[in-house]
């Protein structure tokens, strides 16, 4: 045989037994996939985040140089153990539902005397200046481990939150028509290799909301749930929506009353 | 300023299952910042582990190892309320520690 | 005009359509968006507004009445430019476009080009792990189904405006929505039909 069709002979088997090796590929990869996240969940550096924002809870600071430690997540003044699972709710001082990030902007200005301008400095951190609010949120969220999920769903302002969640959540608009449903709306469908969650039913709404916020592998910083949103937004091609708003909040709501009794497993990782 | 650390040590029949969790940039010298320009290195490149005070692991580490890492590993011999000390030392001459009991 | 009628009472049947005394109106739920929603680079305002399909789609929760679907899908169809000559553009080109998944978000340079993002929704090359299942797999198409002149025209007129032939399909509208130029969407085109292209090897 001359060696040009030897070459030929191999590359011909060659090619053959990439093809043949497809299917099994496939399955491979789940798996692989599945032990990426297993060994990620154990030892997640979201601890980090939560020792840190344990550090700032207790800090005083602002023109009132007081700390948060008076700052009532729902559950009382200074009262944290908890306190995450109970949220959205409904708060009497401000007449709102509110979620963990609005009611945190919320104390930094009421309690510390802190600007708006200067609580809202740096809401989403990276991986070189990390945000405050993150440090925080990974503290609060990570003092509910366990607690089953109790979003506040009597008080007729909370009912009217689900609702407004639930109509933004199909709402179809921007230049893509999307809206969450046209990735959160059906089961077992994936972008890429990540797998999506349907949110608008309860199921899927534990699965995703007792994960997040979460220490995000790909950015090596904590995310919080309006840093998802908010990037979520971002791809679906709509302005940006407002930090802390009432409409990023009805949203939280509405996936937070589906995940009724699931218990909470956060900080999670993500990849 | 070294960012947090924190380890945790839980006995496993005859040895402690030991983790540390370490805040660290890790950077290798080879990604561009935001000019353009290569960020300087910066990792941790000795890991040292005491049992009670006394040496039982000496490691070196490179920039192969990703921001924050993780670090798990086993002590034989480890008993309840046994002290485990962990410390690292980065090129910078930088350095952290942490201290934590068997459970 | 027979569009707009049938359009007209179509949404007044939805509109009349019995719910729960909290849910919101429409119109609640455009002030909301308009008041916590902000400009943020090329993302403007106007996109929270929505158009006919998006209304439509939204209050029959994506299953319309069908003679207003077949009405509006007509419409549609009618307006698609397609251009004279081959459909079929440079599949090597229209693999980075089904690669590629930037565009259109604030983060986006709007001077840049977009991409498609197919690969977010759809198997194409056999030899791609890397795929979504948000859409049908494309995998081996022109070997299925074909590529003479028709397949070409439902191709370009499926990833143009994927509305004309289902009023509420998930698929964005590359052409229509300006985000791919009638020369991405042919290659796009030879990406999916090309006998040489890796999806139909």
């Amino acid at each position: 045989m001359t060696k040009r069709s030897l070459r030929r002979g191999a590359v011909t088997t060659a090619a053959l037994i990439a093809v043949a090796a497809a299917p099994a590929f496939a399955q491979d990869e789940k798996k692989e996939i599945q032990k990426y996240q297993q060994m990620i969940a154990e030892g997640s550096p979201a601890e980090l985040w939560e020792l840190s924002g344990e550090e700032l809870w207790t800090k005083k600071q602002g023109p009132k140089n007081a700390s948060l430690e008076g700052c009532d997540l729902g559950l009382g003044a200074g009262k944290v153990k908890g306190a995450y699972a109970h949220l959205p709710r409904y708060f009497k001082d401000t007449g709102r539902v509110m979620d963990l990030e609005a009611r945190l902007l919320y104390c930094m200005e009421t309690l510390q005397g802190r600007s708006d301008k200067d609580a809202r400095a740096r809401l989403f951190g990276n991986a070189n200046k990390p945000s405050e609010m993150e440090f925080l949120v990974a503290y609060i969220v990570g003092q509910s481990r366990g607690v089953p999920m109790a979003a506040g769903a009597s008080h007729p302002k909370e009912k009217e939150a689900f609702e407004m969640g639930k109509a933004l959540f199909f709402y179809r608009a921007g230049p893509w028509d999307f809206s969450c449903a046209s990735c959160h709306g059906e089961e077992g469908k994936r972008i890429r290799m990540q797998d999506l969650p349907v949110l608008s039913e309860p199921p899927g709404a534990r699965k995703a909301y007792t994960t997040w916020p979460a220490y995000r592998v790909s950015n090596s910083q904590l995310k919080t749930m309006q840093w998802r949103l908010n990037d979520c937004y971002r791809q679906m091609r709509f302005p940006e929506p407002t930090f802390g708003s009432d409409a990023t909040i009805a949203l939280t709501h509405y996936m937070a009353v589906l995940a009724k009794g699931a218990p909470y497993a956060g900080p999670g990782t993500k990849r | 300023m070294a960012g947090p650390m924190k380890a945790r040590a839980k006995m496993q029949g005859n040895y402690a299952d030991v983790r540390v969790l370490m805040s660290h940039p890790m950077e290798t010298g080879q990604r561009k910042g935001g000019d353009g320009k290569p960020v300087p290195k910066h990792f941790i490149q000795n890991l040292t582990v005491k049992l009670n005070g006394k040496t039982v692991i000496e490691g070196e580490i490179s920039q192969a190892v990703s921001r924050n890492p993780v670090f798990s590993f086993r002590i034989g011999g480890a008993k309840p309320g046994d002290k485990i000390e962990i410390s690292w030392l980065d090129n910078k001459g930088e350095s952290n520690k942490t201290e934590t009991a068997v459970a | 005009m027979k569009t707009k009628l049938i359009l007209g009472l179509a949404l007044g049947a939805l509109a009349a359509a019995p719910f729960a005394l909290a849910e919101p109106t429409a119109d609640e739920v455009a002030a909301i968006q308009k008041r916590d929603f902000h400009k943020r680079g090329q993302a403007g305002m106007d996109r929270i507004e929505q158009d006919a399909v998006q209304r439509v789609c939204t209050d029959s929760h994506n299953k319309p009445p069908e003679a207003l679907a077949k009405a509006m899908e007509s419409d549609q169809l009618k307006a698609i430019p397609f251009p004279s000559g081959s459909l079929i553009g440079d599949w090597k080109k229209g693999a980075k476009v089904a690669s590629g998944g930037r565009g259109m978000t604030w983060s986006d340079d709007p001077k840049k080009p977009s991409a498609g993002g197919c690969y977010n929704c759809h198997q194409l090359s056999a030899r791609q792990p890397s795929y979504g299942t948000i859409g049908p797999s494309l995998t081996g198409f022109a070997k299925k189904r074909g590529n003479g002149p028709d397949m070409q025209k439902y191709v370009y007129g499926k990833v143009y405006n994927a509305k004309a032939y289902s009023l509420c399909s998930n698929m964005p509208r590359f052409g229509s929505s300006g985000t791919l130029t009638e020369e991405q969407i042919k290659d796009v085109v030879a990406y999916v039909l090309d006998a040489n292209s890796p999806v139909n090897k």
